[in-house]
Parts: structure tokens; sequence; C-alpha cells
């Protein structure tokens, strides 16, 4: 503590999990644009992640309410939220947003992968079969006509994907901007920075999955989509900076009574975490690294320093919710003091409490990943690149010729 | 008989032991009718309408003393845990010295008086030109930005003005203390749920006063019902320079400062 607090500011309120709640809710978002990018504007290049980011998103989308319900007091009676909401409490729309956002997630996922599960669920025995044909739902043939319908309702769900992003997001940075009572948090701007940082870092840790996740496989990594998502990183990346920067410039301009307390917060009580990791390492190294690679565009010799860049963005990304939530936090609304906090190690707010939620996207993504590997589908699109052939995947091996892509009947092979 | 000087002192001493001793049994006997006065405040609570009344509060910073009785009472009425980070009243001392700082300190939230608290290290050896104690607690705003953010609507804002929580809902969120600019919010620790001050809600509606303004020896506190013409927060509000804390928050407190330093938050 420095200065004076009031009494009843001894603690820091808000802790680490609470900084991991906006962190994780944000590569959902970010995961799901890209997604989005590949199924609404069609774009091409990100094919190899389309499907790959839908699956992180939903992974990261299962786990984001966790860190919020071990925050709370009474997390028994965390269900109030839906059965009793206030709605002039920006926080009473967690619940639906999160639920609605899953739901579409979910659905997306479902209708994307559908020919996979089909054809899983017909070619498996077994009890990961029963998986699979539970997952169908009890569709498990497919006509032309379906084929037809789901095409359009991806596109369609995707489309409304994008919005919602921005709702789902933008609705964690009103949590924060709109509370007046704190002069680092209260800014009409925090939506938008809360957004463009989302999306910043999903895909960043897109790209940072996607390497690694081949490179364990031992699969080629596409270095044009790799490329690809450099240069929307980088973009998103210029914008979010922007945005940020003038906040703080306008802030420090216009010198209004709280920029006295804001200033010593930045410059005194989160200088390395603020200017040193969020501004330099997380944002403005890796910008100059994205911009010297997007300047010599060699195919595959980049993709070592996007990797590095993406990570570095990961890091300052993580590094902006902390000083957004715990450093607003510091500041005592007496504004003659600070207060201080160090996460504890355990505990249920604790650091290793933290690291579990932390991994376990992870883990589910593993899970989800060894039933549906989106690197490796067995049934192509319309329109899309030849799906792999089941020749060239040892695993398939002793599966029915008739279920091979080349003479692929649908109603045949769901008659079994 | 000439009364000799020690025997006027020893009658005067006894005089005023036996005055004590009444006073003080006044409390602890069964007074006649006893019963029928607690009859009285459940009938007083009984015909309360909350509807009638329009609850105030005024705080004259020159008349406090910082003896820390007010927040001593409140803790001991309304069970409020006494470790530190646990208030909902407390009192402030601002000391001005004459290189134009202010220091501002409340110790465990003054609940053991400035008789014995020593000045802050960083003005001990300096002039201080001016100083003065500010008791604080829940402002009841008219604006509340506490009722406004609680997500499940377990805090809430009754017909007479006064914010209560309750504490069968509140989930534990804390979002209410992030949007109360004066701090006045804490979560109970081992209940898990948010707590304020409530003016002693049970009190003042049973035609009491809250705890606070009946513990202060000097009547820094003043509580009293605007629908009252007569009462004294009435005629202070009338005719006294009053202002609020934090007035651009844009709050709306139902608690008024008289003579107010602009210094104060």
């Amino acid at each position: 503590m420095d200065g004076f607090v009031f009494p009843n500011e001894a603690e820091v309120q808000w802790s680490l999990l609470i900084v991991l709640y906006p962190f994780i809710t944000g590569l959902v978002a970010g995961a799901f644009v890209v997604s989005s990018l590949y199924h609404v504007f069609n774009i091409k290049s990100l094919k190899p992640v389309a499907s790959f980011s839908l699956l992180m998103a939903l992974s990261f989308m299962l786990v984001a309410p966790l860190p919020l319900l071990a925050h709370l007091g009474r997390p028994e009676r965390g269900i109030l939220i839906f059965l009793t909401p206030n709605f002039t409490s920006a926080m009473s729309g967690f619940g639906y947003i999160w639920l609605f956002y899953l739901i579409l997630v979910l659905t997306e996922t479902w209708l994307v992968f559908r020919p996979d599960i089909v054809f899983y669920a017909a070619t498996t025995s077994g009890l990961k079969g029963l998986v699979y044909r539970t997952l169908t739902l009890g569709m498990g043939g497919m006509s032309e006509e379906d084929q037809r319908f789901r095409e359009k309702a991806i596109k369609v769900l995707a489309a409304v994907g994008i919005p919602s992003a921005a709702l789902l997001h933008g609705y964690v940075g009103f949590l924060f901007g709109a509370i007046k009572a704190n002069p680092w948090w209260s800014t009409p701007l925090m939506p938008v920075i809360f957004l463009l940082s989302a999306i910043v870092s999903g895909i960043a840790l897109l790209i940072v999955m996607y390497v690694v996740v081949m490179k364990v496989l031992g699969r080629p990594v596409d270095h044009d989509c790799v490329a690809s998502l450099a240069r929307w990183l980088m973009a998103f990346l210029v914008i979010d900076l922007a945005i940020e920067g003038l906040e703080i410039l306008s802030m420090a301009y216009e010198s209004e009574e709280s920029w006295e307390v804001v200033s010593q917060l930045i410059t005194q009580k989160i200088p390395v975490s603020y200017f040193g990791i969020q501004l330099l390492l997380g944002s403005l190294i890796p910008l100059v690294i994205l911009g010297a690679v997007a300047a010599q565009v060699r195919k595959g010799a980049a993709s070592p320093a996007i990797f590095a860049a993406a990570a570095l963005v990961l890091v300052g990304v993580f590094a902006m919710r902390w000083n957004v939530v715990i450093g607003g936090q510091m500041i005592s609304k007496s504004m003659r003091g600070f207060t201080s906090y160090t996460p504890p190690l355990g505990g249920r707010e604790g650091v290793l409490a933290a690291t579990v939620l932390l991994m376990l996207p992870f883990y589910i993504f593993s899970t989800i990943v060894s039933l549906i590997p989106p690197w490796q589908r067995p049934v192509a699109d319309e329109g899309e690149a030849e799906a792999e052939t089941p020749e060239a995947i040892p695993a398939w091996e002793g599966v029915d010729s008739r279920l091979r892509r080349s003479d692929w009947d649908w109603e045949e092979a769901t008659r079994r | 008989m000439p009364i000799s000087r020690r025997r006027f002192v020893k009658l005067g001493a006894h005089a005023a032991f036996g005055g004590l001793l009444v006073y003080t049994l006044r409390g602890v006997l069964p007074k006649p009718g006893a019963g029928t006065a607690d009859a009285e405040v459940d009938s007083a609570y009984d015909s309360y309408r909350p509807e009638d009344h329009d609850w105030a509060f005024v705080i004259d910073t020159m008349k406090c003393i910082g003896c820390g009785r007010c927040a001593r009472a409140c803790k001991q009425e309304n069970g409020v845990p006494w470790e530190p980070g646990c208030n909902r009243t407390w009192v402030e001392r601002y000391c001005f010295t004459a290189d134009g700082e202010v220091h501002v300190d409340s110790p465990e939230g003054g609940i053991n008086g400035f008789a014995d608290e020593p000045l802050p290290e960083a003005i001990r050896d300096k002039e201080i030109t001016k100083s003065f104690f500010v008791p604080k607690l829940c402002n009841q705003c008219d604006n509340t930005p506490c009722v406004q953010v609680c997500p499940v609507g377990a805090t809430y804002k009754t017909a007479d003005g006064i914010v209560l929580v309750n504490r069968d809902k509140c989930i534990g969120c804390r979002y209410c203390i992030q949007a109360c600019p004066y701090g006045m919010r804490y979560l109970l620790p081992d209940e898990g749920v948010a707590d304020k001050c409530t003016w002693c809600y049970h009190r003042i509606t049973r035609g009491r006063l809250p705890a606070c303004v009946e513990a202060c020896p000097v009547g820094a506190r003043k509580f009293g019902d605007l629908r009252d013409p007569e009462s004294a927060v009435s005629k202070i509000l009338a005719e006294r320079n009053v202002s609020v804390l934090k007035p651009d928050m844009g709050t709306k407190p139902n608690a008024f400062y008289l003579d107010l330093d602009g210094a104060v938050v």
C-alpha cells in the first residue's frame, strides 16, 4: 500500500482469475473471427486453419465461465445470473451471451464436421464408434440436399458469428469501461480495445497452436496460411495499438484530475507490465518483426519469425488484461494512494488454479481433435481441395475401399 | 455544623458515584414496563411505512473529534467483523501542512480513535496548518452505481431511500464493490457476500437513531427525515452550506457534509 487507500480497499477484489477471464474469452472471439474470415469472406489462404480455429474457439469457450465461477464468493449461487438477471447490470448479460455464443460455436462445429462424423460413425466400431454415432444425433445419412443446406447454414452461422464475437468480447470491455468509479477503466473505448486485442490474441494463439500441432504430428506446415495469418495479425495489431495509444494520449493531453493518479499508476506501479511487456515486447517488437517479414515474403523462411511474433503478442495481450484488471484496482478510489497485489501460489484464486484453468482448454482441444482431427478430413466439401486419401493415413488401413473419397457413396455407406 | 473541605469532597464523590451507578443500572435493571417498551418498538416497526420517509444524514466535520466511537459502535451493533477491510463506517484524519501538502490516514478505519495515533512519519516534523476529521458512511445515493451493476438484483433501494443487500441472494461477484465510487462496500469474509452500511435500517424502522449517531458524543453525525421540515437535517439543508462527496459522479448522495473542505474525496 502506498498513500491513503480507503479502509475497505485493503485487498484487491478481482484476482488473477478475473485476469484470465477476458484473456480466455478474447481467444475465443479471435479464433472464431479467423474461422469466419474463411467461411464468410472465402479467404482461401486460411483454409488449413478454418476448422482448426473453430475447435480452438470451442475448447476455450467451454472453459470461459470457469474462472468467473471459481472467483464468486458464493459459487453455488452462480446460476442466479440466468434465473434472476438484473438487466441494468452489464454483468447480467454474461450468462445469456455466453450460452448463445456457445450454441452458435457448437452448431457450426457440428455442421462443419458433420461429414467427418458421419464417415467415422459408419467406419468405426466399438466405444469410439458409439461416440461418433451419438454425435450424428441420429442423422447418419447425408443427401445432396442435406449437403446444400449444410453449406448454406455454415455460412450463415459464421456470418452471425462475427457480430456475436464482437458482442461477446466488446461486452467484456463494457464490463470494465462502464465503471465510472475507476478512472483507468471508465472509457467508451474500452469495448473497442478489448475487441481488437481479442482478435489479435486469437490470431496469435492460432498461429502458435497451428505450428506447434503440425510440428508435433510431423505434418507439413502450410506456410502460405501462416503468412496470411501474420498479415491479419499485423493489420489488427496496428489498429489495436493505435486505439490503445489514442486512449492514453488523450488522457495525458487532457490531463483531467484523474490523470495524476493514472500517470502514477503506469509510471510507478505497473511500468514493467505496461510499457515493457504490453507495449514494447507484446506490441511494438512483434509489429516490427511482422513488418519485416511482410516486406520479404519468402515461403517457409518467415514462419519461425512469425511464430516468435505471435508468441510475444500473446504475452503482451495477457499483460494488457493484467494491467487493466489488476492495474485498475490498484488505484484507490480516494485517488490518494495505491493498493498492491501479488497473486498467491495456492488457493482457489492462486497461480496454480489459474494455470490449471489455462491448461484446460488445451486438454479439451486435444480430446476433440483426437475424435475429429481437422487436419485430416476424410471427406472434402464441394469446391474444396481434395481430401486426404485414406491411403496416405496408416490408421485407416482396412477401411472399406467403398468409403474412400473417390467413390464415396453416402447412401451405401450409411446403410451399414 | 460546618462542613469540612474533606467531607465536602467526599460527599461530592459519593454523589457522583451514586449518580453514575444509577445511570449505569438504568440500562441493566429491568425497568417498570420494560416489556411494554419492547412491544412499543415492535409496534413501531409494524406500523412503519417506508414510503412515508426520506432519510438523510448530515455530517459536521468541524465537530468531529476523531474519537472513533461511531466506528466501534457500528461494528458492535451490526456484527461487522473486526478485521481491517470490513468497515461500514470509518473516520479519516486530514492534515494540511505549511508546504501545501495534504495527508490523509484512517488506521483500522479509526476504530481506536486518533488520540493516541501518532502523526504519519511524513508530516511529523512539519508545521500543520489545518486538520480535521471526516466520518464516512454509505451515501445511500439516489442514482446508485452499486444497485445498477448487481447482476442478480441482490442489492436494492428501499422506498425510504436506503440501499440494502439481500445476503441470501448475493453471489459474491464483487461488481458492486468495484462500482461504488466511495469504497463503502466490502465482502464479508465468512459469508462470501457483499455488505455495506444500512444507516442501521433495523433501528431507524423502529423509530431509533443509527448506532453511530447515538454513539457520537459531539453531535457530528445527524440523522433525520427530510419529509419532516422541522427535523434537524431538513433545517440544516435549508439554511446551511452543505455539499456531497464526488458530486461529479452523479450519484446524488443523501449524506451531506457541512462546510466540507474541497480536498475531501
